[in-house]
């Protein structure tokens, strides 16, 4: 069988080349072991706000929020002079009643958002404490309103007893007992207790938990892709492919000859990214962890066929390297990152070409939301189609150099 | 009178707009070393590449073991050397070897003996396990060599084999083919060495994709009223 003998080859010139299969192994590792970090970061956020002539209680309930400190300045200038220095990201300042001004530094969409949301915060934490207190007020004006009115009932009484009006005086004693206003217990419960329940992750899920699933398609697809496109290219520009056509070798059996051994670099490449991403990074999957690793695999022959296809557009290694942003990039942006609904039409339009598209899609489906492979036959159909379309093009290809 | 191993006759090849060969009649018969030689350009690698049928003919029939070019099962009974090496230098010689001897088609039972074989021709038996990366440009030549041997193959088409090798290494490989000609098999081979023209049965001299003279070398020379093939094609070529 011609395919096995080309696929033993292929697999053996790998299993030399060390740099290859440490850049297909560990290279994705590295890769999402960063973006870890990076992104888990961003929850530690912390602003510094200068106030000028702000209230002291507003002051005093902004500096209580958490990640939040606060400086304040004499005057307008000298809180200039500090968000010029970078020493703070804001400005508070209060001009009139009720009127302030909030100057952003708003080199960090996410301080300027933390800035904005303290200060409502503050000053609703401030207006709650004014109205709580103006109440304690009004009732003790209450307490003194019903004193006040006892006492003009116990003057009348006396009034009435030196009237000597004995009968009547019985009748007011018992409405004197009426005005006894009970005052109710001014208490403002202040601990209003919110539960978080999360259905996917728990409260650290954040930015990277979102796109991890789709950046592991991503390195999937980009590491077979480059290094399969790079596989045939070497192929060709040593000429070994020309004698390879000069024997009776079917184009087929090649095209399935390095598709059987790349597919199986490609399975222990999936099944180290996945289980990295799963156990290192932690995160969570609701669905099946074989679930994740068939769709992984799915995309990674894909972009195999795709890799194998594009190195036939190129002329030398450095012609594969300008496939980089013409051909992967698109696709991580493409491939649900950032939300396609989000986008025009047309714009969407172009995410239905991209096979990331589809593995993002079923990928996000198995993680966050715990489907099963039945429910994705959609996106799995899309992937084998385009397994097939570009497998059928690469013999096709093939005869360019061999008219049969 | 033995069948022709390759018959071509009225071959033309275009390229676009650029006619590469015009009107080329070319045979080779069973125990016939045939030269071809021509500047570069002249359409030497289009001849050999629509005899390995990865051309097809634009007009003209080219006829490989008595059977239309372009025919897949037929390379099975072709050892073809390219100009390059065209080898896979992360292997060794003898992976090569077997890996080609498998494309071939070569049976399983005989290739082992079949590749020790070969590799005594060009004497290599000791290099065998050695990975090509660590071979010297000679022994890469002669590795390319042994695998077109491979096979036993009824034809040998060679693309330029002694570029860049020493002398003794080409009088060995001339000698090889001295013995391919005596089992009755043939080999088409290009060449820039005019000597080596010399010692072929016959040579073609291709000029412009159009073979100016087909003739054994002596009788070229007559015809050309010189003493080298090296005249014989600068002659032809008009130089002079």
């Amino acid at each position: 069988m011609r395919t096995l003998a080309i696929a033993k080859r292929v697999t053996t010139e790998l299993l030399r080349d060390k740099r290859t299969l440490a850049l297909m192994f560990v290279a994705p590792i590295l890769i999402l072991f960063l973006m870890k970090l990076i992104f888990s970061a961003n929850s530690t956020t912390s602003v510094n706000i200068a106030t000028v002539d702000l209230p002291s209680a507003v002051r005093t309930e902004l500096n209580g929020i958490k990640h939040v400190d606060v400086v304040a300045k004499k005057d307008n200038s000298a809180a200039k002079k500090a968000l010029k220095n970078q020493d703070v990201d804001a400005i508070i300042r209060k001009t009139s009643t009720n009127q302030y001004t909030v100057t952003y530094a708003n080199t960090d969409a996410t301080k300027t958002t933390m800035v904005k949301q303290a200060f409502k915060g503050a000053l609703s934490a401030n207006g709650i404490k004014q109205m709580r207190s103006t109440i304690k007020r009004l009732g003790g004006t209450v307490v003194k309103l019903t004193a006040t009115v006892q006492q003009m009932q116990a003057a009348q009484k006396v009034a009435a007893a030196k009237a000597g009006m004995a009968a009547s005086a019985n009748a007011t004693t018992g409405s004197a007992k009426t005005p006894a206003i009970s005052v109710p217990k001014v208490k403002v419960t202040t601990s209003t207790k919110i539960k978080n329940k999360y259905v996917y992750g728990d409260k650290d899920t954040g930015f990277f938990d979102k796109i991890v699933p789709i950046l592991m398609g991503f390195f999937v697809f980009f590491f077979v892709f480059l290094i399969s496109g790079m596989a045939l290219l070497k192929e060709r520009t040593s000429g070994t492919l020309d004698r390879l056509l000069a024997t009776p070798v079917r184009r087929s059996e090649i095209v399935f000859g390095y598709m059987l051994s790349y597919g199986g670099l490609a399975l222990v490449q999936t099944i180290i990214i996945v289980l990295t991403t799963v156990y290192l990074m932690g995160v969570e999957i609701m669905g099946s962890l074989g679930a994740v690793m068939v769709i992984n695999f799915l995309l990674a022959v894909v972009a195999l066929a795709f890799g194998i296809l594009m190195s036939t557009f190129a002329r030398s290694e450095f012609q594969m390297m300008q496939f980089i942003p013409v051909i992967i990039v698109p696709q991580i942006f493409f491939s649900g990152i950032i939300p396609l609904e989000s986008l025009a039409g047309w714009v969407q339009g172009i995410a239905y070409i991209l096979p990331l598209k589809y593995a993002g899609d079923a990928m996000t489906q198995i993680i966050m939301y715990g489907k099963g492979l039945l429910g994705l036959s959609f996106d799995i159909g899309i992937l084998l189609l385009f397994l097939v379309v570009l497998t059928f093009l690469n013999i096709r290809g093939l005869r360019r150099y061999r008219k049969v | 009178m033995p069948e022709p191993l390759i018959d071509m006759q009225h071959l033309v090849k275009k390229f676009g707009d650029q006619t590469v060969l015009q009107d080329v009649n070319l045979a080779v018969m069973p125990g016939e070393i045939v030269g071809l030689i021509g500047p570069s350009g002249a359409g030497k690698s289009t001849v050999i590449k629509t005899t390995l049928g990865m051309e097809v003919a634009d007009g003209g029939t080219a006829h490989v073991l008595q059977t239309q070019m372009p025919n897949r099962q037929l390379l099975g009974r072709i050892g073809y050397m390219a100009q390059d090496d065209a080898l896979y230098d992360t292997l060794t010689g003898r992976e090569n070897l077997t890996f080609f001897g498998n494309m071939k088609g070569v049976a399983k039972a005989d290739l082992t003996a079949k590749i020790a074989h070969v590799a005594a021709v060009v004497d290599l038996t000791g290099d065998l396990d050695k990975r090509v990366s660590g071979y010297s440009g000679g022994m890469m030549r002669r590795l390319s060599l042994a695998i077109a041997l491979l096979g036993d193959p009824e034809l040998l088409i060679l693309d330029e084999p002694t570029v860049g090798i020493d002398p003794a290494l080409r009088r060995k490989i001339w000698a090889e083919l001295a013995n391919v000609r005596a089992d009755g098999r043939g080999v088409l081979i290009t060449t820039h060495v005019m000597d080596e023209a010399e010692l072929t049965d016959k040579v073609a001299l291709l000029l412009g994709g159009k073979i100016m003279a087909f003739d054994q070398p002596a009788a070229l020379k007559k015809q050309y009223a010189v003493d080298t093939i090296e005249e014989v094609f600068l002659k032809a070529e008009g130089v002079d």
